[in-house]
């Protein structure tokens, strides 16, 4: 098939998707089975297109101009190729997993949450094929509004100012910086579009490079840099497969996205390297990095905790972009992958623990994992591919991201990305030790512990009462079929990009021309 | 005769579209150029979408035996506002002025709140101020000049030194069309006159009325008395931009207090007032040229906004934001206009309110001044604040008891979605839009460079020079 047709279509089968499932909204299995359809169509076009760009082609689709200059065009490059294979990939596993909780949980406006599921994804497909920063900016505010709805599922006074956060700090950094900053490039340069090198170079002194870098990187408000990071915890309050898809995956990514995409087509990373006007985004990135995992060690909310982990690590990707190595925009570009694997496997446990336990803060999970083997072992993998620990995938994006650093002569960031590994053991592994080391008895007597209990949310505490008697605990499972399939298979997937993470290599090497 | 006025209306605004663009000689007064043009178009677009909803409307808001007065103050103030845009005589401009002010009292008055009434009086009296205002600027400018022709003065005065008579007339001309237009600090009676009034009619305001004397404002200073002048010598942007820019904020922050949404809407077009005058105040052609963009884009979003409030009056007889609880499922048709509408106030890319902040704040750049570019996308944050307000009532609050569940008559959506499918449209592709805007633009400042302009181009160069050994230090720097 010829590649505009199929970068069309992975762009327009998530978008009838949608349709469909809204069309079909009466009988939710037609419903659901619609959503599967468009999934696996959607993952069937983009991975058509990856072996095209892997062989060094670069198809292009204008779809039309709205004044002569601005046009609606998109355009592959590796690193679109990329977050459009991550994206498209799991939302086939989420769409089960998705399913699978939904049903369990009885949730009500499913038609529309999938609706909506499927224009999110569509409006990532958007960001990652964007050819110049308006169409990049057009689906990174459609990704933004589409998942409005999915944070205020709930419709409950938390979800609504959940909500608020979430759409108050997205497009006031958007609109303010990031608007701001594409206007100024074009004035500029004259042109909005992604050019391998970069198109800044010669047109702006040094200041302005500067002051652009820094209205870029707080402007994607969805990199969740500090400080403007908060929508993320609080967006938690949605139901688990939008933390874990779009959380994990398709919101945060497409912030790191862009702000890797900008560094290395707008900029290029030889101007950054040459006029040393990322170093303060380097500090600010290694203080988020080093902060919310400090944050993320003190949170007894499982999902809470996560984001926190999130939001570190989606900062390696911008200190990767900010070192302005080779090194270091590969080894973000392959976190991007690494990270989307690895964190959804653990949105993906915490919703199953939900769903199964009805858990969700960390100290209450002492003993689980003997009843739900599979998803606390999931969690494991999952969470040794976020340390960082061979054999998977996340060994091989920090390593990159360390020589990143060390190539760049700024050693002191090597030993952030070590301190921040050790951070994220402090924060992972207390989970699996508890569910699988830990008894529920133990629980009792300890007076911190029930101290933290009363400390935190008191309104779910009709459940609390019962995690230390076992009469209740006996009747616990895993969670249903449809949630632990997908999990295993991400774990295995953190694996499995252990061994392909050649593969992604080469697919990124001819974005910094070597 | 409702039905012969509609009639008339619809070909007239057939036959404008077919003009848009022509530069037909009316006569000797009577010229349409480029701008005017483009000015025909909004006007009689906008008529021809909220003619339709009158029928629809009067049920509920109007009584029956007020119906034709409605129809014939309508056709006159449209004939009014039509008068304006393609007159060339400064006088008769203030005949037509008070043509559609007088007509637009009357449509204000026939709101069904009694309040109408008040409404009306207010505005008759600030428009009847600002209307003799304007009379007696073009009186003294007949004085200086003994023409009343606008190109004809033009000339004349070009010729003439800035005598303290020639600042005064433009004192008291632009004085007078700021009031009509609701520039910030004699926006008094906007917000009641467009709330209290039938949404028809609120909708036919916001889309026309505050545009074409913005039209006028652009033609007279750019013009009549000339950019050299007004920028250069009376330093008039120093006045009008930090009063647009406040305009921009103040507006913004009243209509977040709204508890209405008419008034809400009604705040928020004096905060797009500000963004008009604030794209003339940089006196540039782009400038120019983004504001004739944002009164077309304006008038699309507005007129549609008001239409959608129309709908929504005409199902639930209230347009308090409190009590538009469960709209997002009882009338889904209009409040995905609704949502259409409000993402065109915030200006979010694909409408037309995307095209006017980039062609804006463009031109904000292009004349150097960063940190007005900057407010702009700082003021259109509020946006988001108002309209979240509006869709968060929307979607999550609670219907009132006994609410109808009914959609709004299709004879009111087509019209309403014929508007904001236009903003989608043009949003997406502005070629037209754009190029008739800066053709316009280019023709009203007549490719006269002002001096400001000049030196600002000085400036600039000067600038890139001094960047260039900018340039090479941080390079030597880091090569030691």
């Amino acid at each position: 098939m010829n590649p505009q047709l199929l970068i069309a279509l992975a762009l327009l089968t998530p978008t009838a998707g949608a349709g469909l499932v809204a069309l079909t909204g009466r009988s939710p299995n037609r419903r659901d089975s619609m959503t599967i359809l468009a999934t696996i169509l959607t993952a069937f076009f983009v991975w058509n297109l990856a072996p095209i760009v892997a062989d060094g082609g670069r198809p292009e689709l204008v779809l039309f101009e709205i004044v002569p200059g601005l046009e609606i065009a998109f355009g592959l490059e590796p690193l679109g190729m990329l977050f459009s294979l991550v994206a498209a990939s799991l939302w086939g596993l989420t769409s089960v997993y998705a399913i699978g909780y939904m049903r369990g949980h009885n949730e009500e406006n499913q038609t529309r949450f999938f609706v909506c599921f499927a224009l999110a994804i569509s409006a990532a497909l958007g960001i990652a094929f964007a050819r110049n920063l308006i169409t990049l900016f057009l689906f990174y505010e459609l990704l933004t509004f589409s998942t409005y709805p999915l944070v205020t599922h709930h419709g409950t006074a938390q979800a609504k100012r959940a909500g608020r956060i979430y759409l108050g700090i997205l497009v006031s950094t958007s609109v303010a910086f990031l608007l701001f900053a594409i206007l100024w490039t074009y004035h500029l340069t004259g042109t909005t579009e992604f050019r391998p090198g970069g198109i800044l170079a010669g047109k702006a002194d040094n200041m302005t490079v500067g002051i652009l870098l820094a209205l870029f990187a707080f402007g994607t408000g969805k990199a969740a840099l500090m400080p403007f990071h908060r929508w993320l915890p609080n967006a938690m309050v949605a139901p688990t497969p939008v933390s874990a898809l779009l959380h994990a995956v398709a919101v945060v990514k497409a912030g790191v996205f862009t702000v890797l995409k900008i560094v290395t087509y707008i900029f290029g990373i030889d101007l950054l390297a040459d006029t040393g006007m990322s170093v303060w985004l380097m500090y600010v990135a290694a203080t988020t990095i080093v902060f919310s995992s400090i944050v993320a060690i003190t949170l007894d909310n499982l999902k809470a905790r996560l984001a926190y982990s999130t939001i570190s690590q989606l900062a390696y990707i911008v200190l990767g972009a900010a070192l302005a190595t080779k090194s270091g925009i590969l080894g973000s570009g392959m976190h991007i992958a690494m990270h989307a694997v690895g964190k959804i496997t653990l949105f993906f446990c915490a919703g199953a623990i939900y769903v199964g336990a009805h858990k969700t803060l960390v100290s209450e999970l002492d003993g689980l994992g003997r009843k739900m083997p599979f998803t606390f072992g999931a969690f494991f993998i999952g969470s040794l591919s976020i340390i960082g620990l061979p054999p998977f995938g996340g060994a091989w994006s920090k390593w990159f991201l360390a020589l990143g650093a060390a190539d760049g002569h700024q050693y002191v960031f090597t030993a952030v990305f070590m301190l921040s590994s050790i951070l994220s053991i402090a924060y992972l592994m207390p989970v699996v030790g508890r569910a699988f080391f830990l008894s529920p008895e133990l629980e009792a007597p300890d007076d911190q512990l029930a101290a933290a209990h009363a400390a935190d949310e008191p309104g779910d505490s009709s459940s609390d009462g019962d995690s230390s008697s076992d009469g209740i605990f006996a009747n616990l499972h895993e969670a249903p079929l449809l949630c632990v399939l997908p999990l295993c298979c991400t774990a295995a997937g953190c694996l499995a990009l252990f061994f392909l993470a050649e593969r992604i290599h080469s697919l990124l090497t001819p974005i910094v021309g070597g | 005769m409702a039905l012969i006025s509609l009639d008339q209306v619809a070909q007239l605004g057939t036959l404008t579209y077919y003009l848009g663009g022509w530069e037909p000689p009316w006569g000797i007064e009577y010229r349409i150029d480029r701008t005017s043009a483009l000015v025909l178009v909004v006007v009689t677009g906008i008529a021809s979408a909220v003619i339709p909803i009158g029928p629809g409307e009067k049920s509920y808001q109007i009584p029956g035996h007020r119906h034709a007065m409605y129809y014939a103050a309508f056709l006159l103030c449209l004939c009014g506002l039509l008068g304006m845009t393609v007159t060339a005589d400064a006088f008769n401009v203030f005949v037509f002025l008070e043509i559609s002010s007088l007509s637009t009292y009357t449509l204000i008055g026939l709101g069904s709140n009694r309040r109408a009434l008040t409404a009306a009086f207010n505005y008759l009296i600030m428009g009847t101020v600002g209307g003799t205002f304007y009379l007696i600027g073009v009186g003294l400018l007949y004085q200086m000049t003994g023409s009343l022709n606008m190109a004809d003065i033009a000339t004349r005065l070009s010729e003439m030194q800035s005598t303290r008579t020639v600042v005064v007339a433009f004192a008291f001309v632009t004085m007078g069309l700021a009031v009509k237009l609701a520039v910030f600090p004699v926006h008094q009676w906007l917000p009641n006159a467009y709330a209290y009034s039938p949404s028809a009619v609120s909708a036919f305001l916001a889309g026309t009325g505050t545009k074409v004397v913005y039209y006028l404002l652009a033609r007279i200073l750019m013009t009549v008395f000339g950019a050299a002048f007004v920028f250069d010598i009376l330093g008039f942007d120093r006045l009008l931009m930090p009063i647009s820019l406040v305009a921009m904020f103040a507006g913004s922050v009243a209509a977040i207090y709204q508890t209405d949404l008419k008034r809400l809407l009604a705040y928020s077009s004096i905060a797009q007032v500000g963004y008009l005058t604030l794209a003339l105040s940089l006196g540039t052609t782009e400038g120019i040229a983004a504001g004739l963009l944002h009164m077309f884009n304006h008038a699309l979003m507005k007129g549609g906004l008001f239409l959608v409030v129309a709908c929504i009056v005409c199902r639930t007889g209230s347009s308090q934001i409190s009590e538009l609880g469960g709209l997002a499922r009882r009338m889904p048709m209009t409040f995905a206009a609704l949502i259409v509408g409000g993402f065109g106030l915030i200006g979010v890319p694909s409408t037309v309110g995307f095209i006017s902040k980039w062609y804006l704040v463009s031109a904000a750049l292009g004349s150097g001044s960063y940190v007005v570019a900057a407010l702009i996308l700082a003021s259109s944050l509020l946006a988001v604040v108002y309209v979240w307000k509006i869709v968060e009532a929307c979607v999550f609050g609670k219907a009132p008891e006994g609410a109808p569940q009914e959609e709004a008559p299709l004879g009111m959506l087509i019209p309403t979605w014929a508007l904001l499918g236009a903003t989608l449209v043009f949003g997406l592709s502005a070629d037209f839009t754009t190029h008739a805007a800066t053709s316009a633009a280019e023709q009203l400042s007549n490719g006269v460079k002002t001096a400001k302009l000049i030196s600002r181009e000085r400036r600039q160069l000067h600038a890139h020079t001094l960047a260039e050994p900018n340039a090479v230090t941080p390079a030597q720097e880091s090569g030691q």
